[in-house]
C-alpha cells in the first residue's frame, strides 16, 4: 500500500468492566502519541451502534486508512468492527484490536495503575501491527447445500427436519438402531406431561418418510475433513463406511444419565432406583404397592467431582411426585433437596403443584447429605434437616436419585474429530454464551441439546431449531466468502527445498514447473506452519506476517520503530 | 532482586489458548500483569526467529501456547510441529547461555481458564528467580537475518 498510514484508535470504557480499572483517557491520549495514529476517540461502548457510527463517520472525516479498537477479544467482536470499516469503505483486513478487557482490566483488577500501562503496551502492539496491514481479497468458496447432523435424539430430529425444510439435503447419523435417543427411556415429559412417546413419534415419521433426510442408525463418525462448505464426512457402520460431502455439521449427540452406583445405597441397598428407572415402572406400570417415596436431590450433581447443576432434576421429581401423588393421593412422598432450582413460569407452577398435593419438601445441607442404609423392611434414610435443625428417619418402599446428566462418553472424540471444544465438565462449549449461543468457534458447526448442557426437552428443541436456522444461513447464500489469511510464496526468495510442502497439513502446496513452491489459496487454512519452517523467509503468512509479528513483539518490549 | 517485572512475551494460537486466556478473564482469574500477548491462528506459525527475536529484544520469558496434542489442534498438528521447534530451540539458547526455562511451552485449551492464570503466575514467579535475562543490553546479534 503506497498511502501512508492513517491510524484511527478507538478505547472502549465497556461500561465499567474497562473503565472501572483502566485509566481509558489516559490510554486514548497515549495513542495520540503513537506513529501513524493520527485521531483517537474513547467510547462507552464500542460496539454499540453509536459506536460503529462514530467509527464510520472518524474513518471519513479523518480520512482513517488503518483502524484499532482497544476493548474485548477479536474472537467475539472482530467481524462486528470489520464490517463497520467495510461499511465504511475500508477493507476489513486494515483492522486490528487490543484485547484490554478480558486479557487486562478483568485480569488486574486490583492493579488499575499496572492495567493501565499494559493496556497502553497492548495498544502500541496493535498499532505497530496495523502500521504494516495490508488490504486482504477474500476467495469466495461455494457451499455444499446439505446438513450432516450427528445424533438421532429429539434435537438431532429436529434439527434435521428443520433443515429439510429450509430445503437442504440432511445426512443423519445415529449411533443406536433406533431413532428417539433419550426420549425412548422416558415416561412423561414436564410441563404438560405429554408421553415421551407421542412426542417422538411425529419427529420419527417425520424424518423417516422425508426423502431427503438420509438416516444412518448404527453408525459413527469416522473422520472429517474440510470447513465450512466443504466437509467431508466419513461414517462407519458394521456394514461398512461411507464417505459424502457437507457444507455444515450440527453436534446433537445427547447426553447421558449418571449411573449413581456408590452413592446413597444405590447397587448396595434394595428399593434405591434412579428417576429413570422410576418413569420406567410407572410407564410399564410395575410399580407395584409403593406407599412411600423418598426423593434424593442432586445425587452426584454440584459436589466436587460434578460442581454443575443438571437443570432438569428438580423439574423432573416435582412431576414425578405429582404424578405419584395423583395415583394415589395417601401416598408418602419426600422430596429431599440442597437448593430448588424450578425456574420459569411453568416450572415454579408445577413445585407449587406438588406442594398442594401434600409433597413434603426437605432440606438438607451438602455437608451432611442424606444416608440410605438397608431397614428391617426396605431402605431406610436418615437426613439432617437443616430448617427443623433435627435429625428425620424415614423408612420408605422406594428411594428414588436424581441422578443428573452427564457428558456423552463419545464428546471427547467427536470433539477431537470436529477440532471443536468441550467445557471443564464435558460438555460442548459453544463460541459465545450470548453473542454466538449455537455456534462453534469453527465456521459451519453448531451443537443444541444436551450435548451442548444438561437441559429439558423445550429447551433442546428451542437450540435445535436456531442450530438449524444458524447452519442454513451459508447454505441458502451458496457461497460465502473464505479468510483471506493465507499463506503466499515470493517465487524471487523460494529455493525449491520442499519443507512447507511436506509440513502443510492441507496438502495446499505443490511445486511448479520451476521448482518454486505454489500455494492454492482456497486449500490453504491460514495456519502459517509453513510460513515458520521457510529457511528463506520465502513464504508470507497474509495477516500474520513475520513482519507483523516482529513489530509487535518488539512494540511489546517498548520498542516503537519509526 | 525484589523489584525486578519480569517481561513476558506469549504467543498464543487463536482457537484454544488464547480462547483459554479470554475465559480466565471472563472468570476473573486474577494473575500478574507482566504477559504481552501476540495472537496467532497456530501455534505452529511460531517461528524460532519471533521467539529469538523477544529475547534479543528484551524479553526475560516467553511463552508459546497451543491446543492440547494428540488431536485438539486446530490445523491437525500445528502443536506438534510447535512442540518440536520449541524443543530444539530450548538446546540452541542452552548453548547460546539463555536458560532454556525462560521459554515455556504449554497446551491450553478454551476451556482452561484456570490453567492459563496458573501457568502465567508460574512463569512471573520463575523469572523472578531467574532474574533479568541475560541478554539484556546486550548487543549479541543472535536472530538468523535481518
Amino acid at each position: 500500500m503506497s498511502e501512508e498510514p492513517r491510524i484511527g484508535v478507538f478505547v472502549c470504557h465497556c461500561g465499567i468492566n474497562i473503565g472501572g480499572y483502566v485509566d481509558v483517557p489516559k490510554i486514548v491520549e497515549y495513542s495520540m502519541t503513537l506513529p501513524d495514529v493520527v485521531y483517537a476517540e474513547p467510547n462507552l461502548y464500542t460496539c454499540s451502534s453509536d459506536g460503529l457510527q462514530k467509527i464510520k463517520e472518524a474513518i471519513e472525516k479523518h480520512n482513517l486508512n488503518r483502524v484499532v479498537v482497544a476493548s474485548c477479544t477479536p474472537r467475539t467482536h472482530e467481524p462486528l468492527f470489520q464490517g463497520a470499516c467495510e461499511e465504511a469503505g475500508l477493507n476489513k483486513y486494515l483492522f486490528e484490536m487490543a484485547n484490554i478487557r478480558d486479557q487486562c482490566s478483568w485480569v488486574h483488577m486490583h492493579e488499575p495503575e499496572k492495567a493501565t500501562q499494559k493496556a497502553k503496551d497492548l495498544v502500541r502492539m496493535a498499532v505497530a501491527k496495523a502500521r504494516l496491514l495490508t488490504p486482504g481479497d477474500e476467495p469466495e468458496i461455494d457451499i455444499h447445500p446439505t446438513g450432516l447432523v450427528i445424533g438421532g435424539g429429539v434435537s438431532g430430529m429436529t434439527a434435521a427436519l428443520s433443515l429439510m425444510n429450509q430445503g437442504f439435503k440432511v445426512h443423519l447419523v445415529e449411533k443406536a438402531d433406533k431413532l428417539g435417543g433419550a426420549l425412548n427411556e422416558l415416561g412423561t415429559l414436564f410441563p404438560t406431561n405429554v408421553k415421551a412417546g407421542e412426542l417422538l413419534r411425529p419427529l420419527i415419521k417425520g424424518v423417516e418418510e422425508s426423502p431427503d433426510i438420509v438416516v444412518h442408525l448404527n453408525s459413527a463418525l469416522k473422520e472429517v475433513k474440510g470447513f465450512l462448505g466443504n466437509f467431508e464426512a466419513e461414517i462407519e457402520s458394521k456394514e461398512g463406511s461411507e464417505r459424502f460431502e457437507v457444507g455444515t455439521v450440527i453436534v446433537a449427540t445427547g447426553a447421558d444419565y449418571l449411573d449413581p452406583v456408590g452413592l446413597f445405597g444405590y447397587g448396595e441397598v434394595h428399593g434405591v432406583v434412579t428417576q429413570l428407572e422410576l418413569e420406567q415402572k410407572m410407564k410399564e406400570g410395575s410399580l407395584g404397592d409403593v406407599k412411600s417415596v423418598v426423593m434424593v436431590q442432586c445425587a452426584g450433581s454440584r459436589i466436587e467431582e460434578r460442581p454443575y447443576c443438571s437443570r432438569i432434576c428438580c423439574t423432573e421429581a416435582m412431576k414425578n411426585a405429582s404424578l405419584l401423588k395423583e395415583e394415589d393421593p395417601d401416598r408418602d412422598i419426600y422430596i429431599l433437596y440442597r437448593d430448588l432450582q424450578t425456574y420459569g413460569i411453568e416450572y415454579t407452577e408445577m413445585e407449587w403443584d406438588a406442594k398442594r398435593k401434600g409433597v413434603k419438601l426437605v432440606k438438607y445441607d451438602k455437608a451432611r447429605p442424606p444416608v440410605v442404609t438397608r431397614g428391617e423392611r426396605g431402605p431406610m434414610v436418615k437426613v439432617w434437616a437443616s430448617l427443623l435443625n433435627e435429625e428425620l428417619t424415614i423408612e420408605p418402599d422406594l428411594v428414588v436419585l436424581s441422578a443428573p446428566l452427564v457428558p456423552n462418553p463419545d464428546n471427547k472424540t467427536l470433539s477431537q474429530q470436529l477440532k471443536v471444544p468441550l467445557n471443564s465438565d464435558g460438555f460442548f462449549m459453544e463460541a459465545h454464551v450470548k453473542l454466538r449461543p449455537l455456534d462453534f468457534a469453527t465456521d459451519g458447526i453448531f451443537v443444541c441439546g444436551t450435548a451442548h448442557s444438561p437441559k429439558e426437552v423445550a429447551e433442546s428443541i428451542s437450540q435445535a431449531k436456531g442450530a438449524a436456522s444458524r447452519a442454513g444461513i451459508p447454505m441458502a447464500k451458496g457461497r460465502v466468502r473464505a479468510a483471506a489469511i493465507t499463506a503466499v510464496v515470493d517465487e524471487d526468495r523460494c529455493c525449491g527445498c520442499g519443507i512447507c510442502i511436506e509440513l502443510c497439513p492441507y496438502n495446499a502446496i505443490t511445486k511448479d514447473e520451476m521448482g518454486i513452491a505454489r500455494v492454492t489459496s482456497v486449500v490453504c487454512k491460514g495456519c502459517g506452519v509453513c510460513g515458520a519452517s521457510c529457511p528463506e523467509r520465502a513464504i508470507t503468512m497474509r495477516h500474520f506476517t513475520n513482519e507483523q509479528l516482529e513489530a509487535q513483539g518488539l512494540a511489546a518490549l517498548g520498542r516503537v520503530v519509526d | 532482586m525484589t523489584d525486578f517485572e519480569p517481561k513476558i512475551v506469549g504467543f498464543l494460537c487463536n482457537w484454544c489458548s488464547y480462547a483459554g486466556a479470554d475465559l480466565a478473564g471472563v472468570s476473573r482469574f486474577q494473575y500478574p500483569p507482566n504477559l504481552r500477548v501476540i495472537r496467532v491462528m497456530c501455534s505452529g506459525r511460531v517461528h524460532p526467529a519471533h521467539i529469538m527475536e523477544a529475547f534479543k529484544n528484551g524479553a526475560d520469558g516467553v511463552l508459546v501456547a497451543g491446543c492440547h496434542p494428540p488431536n485438539d489442534c486446530h490445523y491437525i498438528s500445528g502443536n506438534l510441529k510447535a512442540q518440536r521447534r520449541v524443543a530444539l530451540l530450548k538446546m540452541l539458547m542452552a548453548q547460546l547461555g539463555l536458560d532454556p526455562e525462560r521459554l515455556r511451552l504449554e497446551w491450553i485449551s478454551a476451556a482452561e481458564g484456570d490453567k492459563f492464570a496458573r501457568v502465567i503466575r508460574e512463569m512471573v514467579s520463575n523469572l523472578k528467580e531467574l532474574g533479568p535475562s541475560p541478554l539484556h543490553d546486550s548487543e549479541a546479534v543472535i536472530a538468523g537475518d535481518d
